[in-house]
């Protein structure tokens, strides 16, 4: 027993193994291998249609697998013991229309269980910058307002890992800066999030890791700096500005004294590396 | 506080928000009106048929409250199959398709609680407004036609009973269709139900043993109408001779004694549907 309890708090925050889901004939899922860590800020990407959602869906017990299996913190997703250390944001949600944010508040920490009572519901306003919207019906709300709220509903019952599926569709530049510092501040406590998002500028910030999906699988995984590869060195000298396709950090030293030897004077060299989006295109694109 | 008590009180808050409590209330109370006026104006015209001194081979005043009294059964029943699928009809994926449901499943409740707290709100609802409206209905027709029924607990609790059984089929119905789609098939299912009440009592007329036994097998399948039928039987239990016969062969003559089966049947078929609810429920992906 004690050993599992050891195994549970060591296991990373979400584990995909062999993970496939089917609708019908259509493959969503074709075989995913994922470990996300604690405290770790991961990033989803891919195109419309990739299984991103899907893959969250399954962590969440939403949505049944059609093989493979999913751990949330060392439990079965869609266990209640998974969900009780989960929150999460779907896509498409909504709130019902006659609640006021409070209200909507209370209702999830009855259900998860929370005793966090009134001071809780107030901090995950704040976060999200919705304290002066406590009782406003969600009815009278903005889009971008029920976005928010939904991510304060998402952390309700101090989850350890927040699954958030496009949580800045809605928001403007503000609110989405607000959801940048909030999920930096999440790490901090020891929070692990996933994030889906369409915006790579935005996974690129705040990612650790992310992972690059098409047609169901991981394409590309690891560090934003990792999959954003070198594409060569751009040399000023006296003749104006050159790039030496290729070359990489390692190699500006050598291609400075070569210039050099060469008797050319060199005003700057700089590192062009590929953007997240760049490498993004090229793996979504290719295949 | 248990998931399904909260999803329960979150389910009748909704209906009180949403202002369905009002609007049925309103019906109802333009329904009793209407039927208190239309029993008034009954007796009376009875009272001064009374007068005019006929034998008493009828008794008048039983055929007349029971029919009436039997009328507004039916209508009860009725106002109370409109308030459960209305209650019910989008519980599931009609809450799922509008993003309502995710949000709340995806917490630690598990989805056996999710659909307990949504029929235990939705039945208690509908069987505190049929009993009401049973209790106002029989008080108007016992004060204005000084007729009461010869059971009053029996067909209460059989129209209460009806009630929650349509409960527990809208609530099944809700898993699998979308809500226009769910409302649609209860109603049918409910006109069903009567229909084949009406077969039965046509069937038993004509001395027709098929359209009988179609009636006997649609009423087991369909046990609010039996419930609703046992009811109506239950108003007149004690009228023998050329009365009990006027009232069998009034406009909801159907009226059949219960088997002893009945009630365990009902809870029965109650448990099955829930489970059958359940076992879909469980198999859907959101």
């Amino acid at each position: 027993m004690v050993s599992g309890v050891n195994d549970a708090t060591q296991s990373p925050a979400l584990r995909a193994s062999t993970l496939a889901k089917s609708y019908g004939s259509k493959r969503a899922l074709a075989g995913v291998d994922l470990e996300v860590g604690r405290a770790e800020l991961f990033g989803l990407l891919g195109p419309n249609g990739a299984g991103k959602s899907t893959l969250m869906k399954i962590a969440c017990g939403l949505v049944r697998p059609s093989m493979g299996a999913v751990e949330v913190l060392g439990t079965p997703a869609g266990s209640l013991a998974a969900r009780s250390q989960i929150g999460y944001l779907a896509e498409l949600f909504r709130f019902p229309d006659w609640l006021t944010a409070d209200e909507t508040l209370r209702l999830h920490q009855r259900l998860a269980g929370s005793e966090g009572g009134s001071p809780e519901r107030g901090e995950a306003l704040e976060l999200v910058a919705l304290s002066d919207a406590r009782q406003t019906r969600v009815g009278s709300m903005s889009k971008g307002m029920q976005q928010r709220l939904g991510i304060a509903q998402a952390l309700l019952g101090e989850p350890r890992l927040l699954m958030l599926d496009e949580p800045t569709s809605a928001l403007d530049p503000v609110g989405r800066r607000t959801v940048r510092d909030l999920l930096t501040e999440l790490q901090g406590r020891g929070v692990a999030v996933i994030l889906n998002s369409h915006l790579l500028s935005e996974i690129e910030l705040v990612c650790d890791r992310v992972a690059i999906m098409r047609g169901g699988e991981i394409i590309r995984e690891g560090a934003p700096m990792e999959l954003a590869r070198p594409r060569g060195v751009e040399i000023e000298t006296a003749a104006g500005k050159r790039v030496v396709e290729g070359a990489g950090r390692d190699d500006v030293p050598r291609i400075v004294s070569e210039l050099v030897a060469d008797g050319e004077r060199v005003y700057g060299a700089a590192v062009l590396a590929s953007t997240l989006e760049d490498t993004y295109l090229e793996a979504v694109a290719g295949g | 506080m248990s998931g399904a008590v909260v999803i329960g009180l979150y389910a009748l808050r909704e209906c009180v928000r949403r202002r369905v409590f009002a609007v049925v209330l309103l019906l109802t109370v333009v329904f009793l009106a209407l039927y208190g006026a239309g029993t008034f104006f009954a007796f009376r015209e009875l009272e001064q048929s009374l007068r005019l001194g006929t034998q008493d081979l009828i008794e008048e005043r039983v055929v007349a409250g029971s029919t009436l009294f039997g009328l507004a059964m039916f209508s009860t029943l009725f106002l109370g199959a409109v308030l459960a699928v209305f209650l019910t009809l989008g519980a599931v994926r009609g809450d799922d398709e509008r993003g309502l449901l995710a949000p709340l499943v995806v917490r630690p409740v598990g989805r056996t609680q999710f659909l307990l707290g949504r029929f235990g709100a939705a039945a208690t609802v509908c069987a505190a407004y049929v009993a009401a409206v049973y209790t106002v209905a029989m008080v108007i027709t016992g004060v204005i036609g000084e007729w009461w029924p010869d059971r009053i607990v029996g067909p209460g609790l059989g129209m209460v009973a009806g009630v929650i059984v349509i409960v527990a089929i809208a609530l099944l119905g809700s898993v699998f269709l979308s809500a226009t789609a769910n409302g649609i098939a209860v109603f049918m299912i409910f006109g069903a139900g009567l229909t084949a009440g009406l077969l039965g009592q046509i069937g038993e007329a004509l001395g027709s043993d098929t359209l009988t036994e179609i009636s006997g097998i649609a009423t087991w399948m369909l046990p609010f109408e039996a419930l609703y039928q046992a009811g109506l039987h239950g108003l007149t239990a004690d009228a023998t001779g050329l009365t009990g016969t006027a009232v069998q062969l009034g406009p909801f003559g159907g009226a059949q004694e219960a088997s002893a089966l009945l009630w365990p049947w009902a809870v029965a078929y109650v448990a099955a549907v829930g489970l059958a609810a359940r076992v879909g429920f469980a198999r859907r992906d959101l």
